[in-house]
């Protein structure tokens, strides 16, 4: 007020804006950068970092033990290192083996239950999805528990269970070739403990994918297979040419998650294998070796070379995965 | 359905399914009998539970409940502070679930419901955190959670993970389709501040797909097992499955306790899927089949 009194007024004269609405521009400006920033502050500090930092830490020697101090620059020694370790070899094989072994059946199984669960049947079909699913949401710690005592060898109830299959009148002659074979040491043995862990994997994950395919199925119109039962279809033509082909975009958006996951299974094959690995490390995935390597012989530096090593692997697995199936996978279905 | 709508009902059901009645039986018959298996390990976890060394060795097993159950219980406690362990995991999937479902709906409404410079960018961003293998940072995290002093404390776990990639994928799908973006603007004229829109508007209408977030969060949390092994080192601050993981691979394993243990571990989820096993299911392919 005073300062137009006395000086001359400006040739344009700016409206006065308040204190309260000049905020209030400026926290609708900024609401959306303000509501989004959590996650990339947080990502940067527990995401970002870790990541450059572990490429870091790759390139050198360290016991943190010793202190930050004591990190020696070794350049690419424990890269090189790794490629010569033969348990580091045993681990990717290993975890490859378990990959498939469990990721496969997962698939094969997966896809005609969720078939016959949205086609097949008129009831129940919620509570037969939901039984299929509990395996998924719970501890992978206590199942792996669970299933140790399952595979036991004395009185394991699977082994029990083989016995009786492989001695009773009825089953025996299914089951006879068995006999000699039993007991089975499933985790003590070097042998069976890739195939107790991949049935472990398998039985807590099929019932995700069955989840997946089935709501893939959900999307499939109607009509499709009513012009199939005109033109004189059978069930089986029905499942082998309606469907299948129209799921492949879910077949390989769920084959990649099983990838992904498969191939850093960590929680399972440890406990089973009391943490060790099992005898002579059959057993051993890359995440435990990564993991006994980092936290109980404290060679930081080469675990965080493992931690890349597996993230080329997933990649590049997927890259492939990619490649191969991606362009069918990918296509949008019309 | 425009077809079937003029068809008789009981004809339909044949033509829909294309299966004869016998059919149908057996198909019924292999689905149930492979839903029992799958449920088999969980029945078998709670019969264990209640017997005691000697029967769980046994041949045959048991496979009904027995009487040992209070004093396996008895075992696992003078084993582990095993009360404190349930403390743990409740208190860092509580923390985890209360600051997620803020932070990724307040995140995945800002994405739903505004356009900002380089949004596009910033939530491609977000979805390709996502395909980050968490075990790439295990090392440094560990350091960055040793550098703030956090070990051996819950915040270590549940801080990290406060505004996960996840949670805000799903919210912004759910706020993107169930809020018409009108309601910002008649807010607005109204004088609500930004943050009031979220708040009085947005999180009334999400609730549902809020509660979902809660509870695959919760589950996700109470069942993490490599985060709590790295960085959490007494026993009294062990969440349920890293005390699990101490009673194993001993002389004498006390599977009695050991079980009794599981099955305190399986409960409370076992008790969230009867409960709300649809909205679980659904949450989850949400998430992941929208990407």
């Amino acid at each position: 007020m005073a300062r137009t009194t006395t000086s001359p007024p400006p040739p344009v004269s700016l409206p006065r804006i308040s204190w309260s609405t000049r905020f209030d521009k400026l926290q609708r400006r900024f609401a959306p950068f303000v509501f989004i920033s959590p996650f990339f502050i947080l990502f940067a500090i527990f995401g970002l970092f870790p990541i450059v930092f572990s490429m870091y830490l790759s390139l050198q020697e360290w016991n943190p033990i010793q202190g930050l101090g004591t990190m020696r620059y070794i350049g690419l020694e424990n890269y090189t290192w790794l490629m010569g370790d033969p348990w580091f070899w045993r681990s990717i094989t290993n975890t490859l083996w378990i990959a498939f072994a469990s990721g496969i059946p997962q698939h094969l199984v997966a896809i005609p239950l969720a078939f016959a669960l949205s086609r097949g049947i008129q009831s129940f079909r919620h509570p037969l999805t939901a039984a299929y699913f509990l395996p998924y949401i719970t501890s992978a710690v206590a199942i792996a528990l669970v299933f140790q005592t399952i595979f036991g060898t004395q009185f394991g109830i699977l082994n029990q269970t083989l016995q009786y299959l492989a001695t009773a009148p009825w089953s025996a002659w299914l089951f006879g070739g068995l006999a000699d074979s039993l007991p089975v040491n499933w985790l003590g043995r070097a042998p069976n403990i890739k195939p107790a862990i991949s049935l472990l994997v398998w039985w807590q994950f099929f019932g995700f994918n069955v989840v997946l395919y089935a709501a893939g199925l959900a999307t499939i119109p109607k009509d499709y297979y009513e012009a199939a039962q005109i033109d004189g279809a059978s069930g089986r033509q029905s499942f082998f040419h309606i469907p299948l082909p129209l799921l492949r975009p879910m077949i390989f958006f769920a084959v990649t998650f099983t990838i992904i996951g498969n191939l850093q299974l960590f929680d399972q094959p440890f406990i089973l294998t009391d943490g060790t690995g099992g005898t002579s490390q059959a057993g051993m995935t890359v995440a435990m070796y990564l993991y006994r390597t980092g936290f109980e012989w404290l060679e930081m530096g080469t675990a965080a070379a493992i931690s890349w090593l597996l993230f080329l692997l997933i990649g590049t697995l997927t890259v492939i995965h990619f490649y191969f199936f991606g362009r069918s996978g990918l296509e949008t279905r019309d | 359905m425009r077809m079937t709508a003029s068809t008789p009902r009981t004809a339909r059901r044949n033509e829909r399914t294309g299966r004869s009645p016998v059919g149908q039986f057996f198909l019924y018959l292999g689905l149930i009998a492979l839903a029992l298996l799958t449920l088999f390990p969980f029945y078998w976890m709670f019969v264990l539970s209640s017997h005691s060394q000697s029967t769980i060795f046994s041949a045959p097993p048991p496979l009904w409940f027995g009487e040992f159950l209070e004093r396996n219980y008895n075992a696992l406690l003078a084993r582990l502070p095993f009360l404190r362990n349930i403390w743990n995991s409740f208190y860092i999937a509580l923390m985890a679930t209360i600051t997620t479902m803020f932070f990724a709906s307040l995140a995945g409404f800002a994405f739903a419901m505004y356009d900002f410079r380089f949004k596009r960018f910033l939530f491609a961003f977000v979805i390709g955190s996502l395909m980050i293998p968490p075990l790439l940072g295990i090392i440094p995290y560990y350091l960055i959670i040793q550098f703030l002093g956090w070990l051996d404390t819950p915040r270590a776990i549940w801080v990290p993970g406060m505004a996960g990639a996840f949670g805000i994928f799903l919210m912004r799908q759910y706020v993107a389709s169930s809020m018409p973006r009108e309601l910002m603007d008649a807010g607005r004229i109204d004088g609500a501040s930004e943050f009031r829109l979220y708040w009085n508007i947005a999180l009334p209408i999400i609730r549902p797909g809020l509660a979902t977030l809660g509870m695959l969060t919760f589950i996700g949390q109470w069942n993490n097992f490599l985060g709590p092994l790295v960085v959490l080192n007494s026993r009294e601050n062990y969440t349920i499955p890293v005390a699990l993981r101490t009673l194993q691979g001993q002389i004498q394993t006390d599977w009695g306790a050991v079980l009794t243990g599981t099955s305190l571990a399986v409960l409370p989820l076992l008790i969230i899927f009867v409960f709300a096993s649809k909205q679980v299911i659904e949450g989850l392919v949400a998430g992941s089949v929208k990407g």
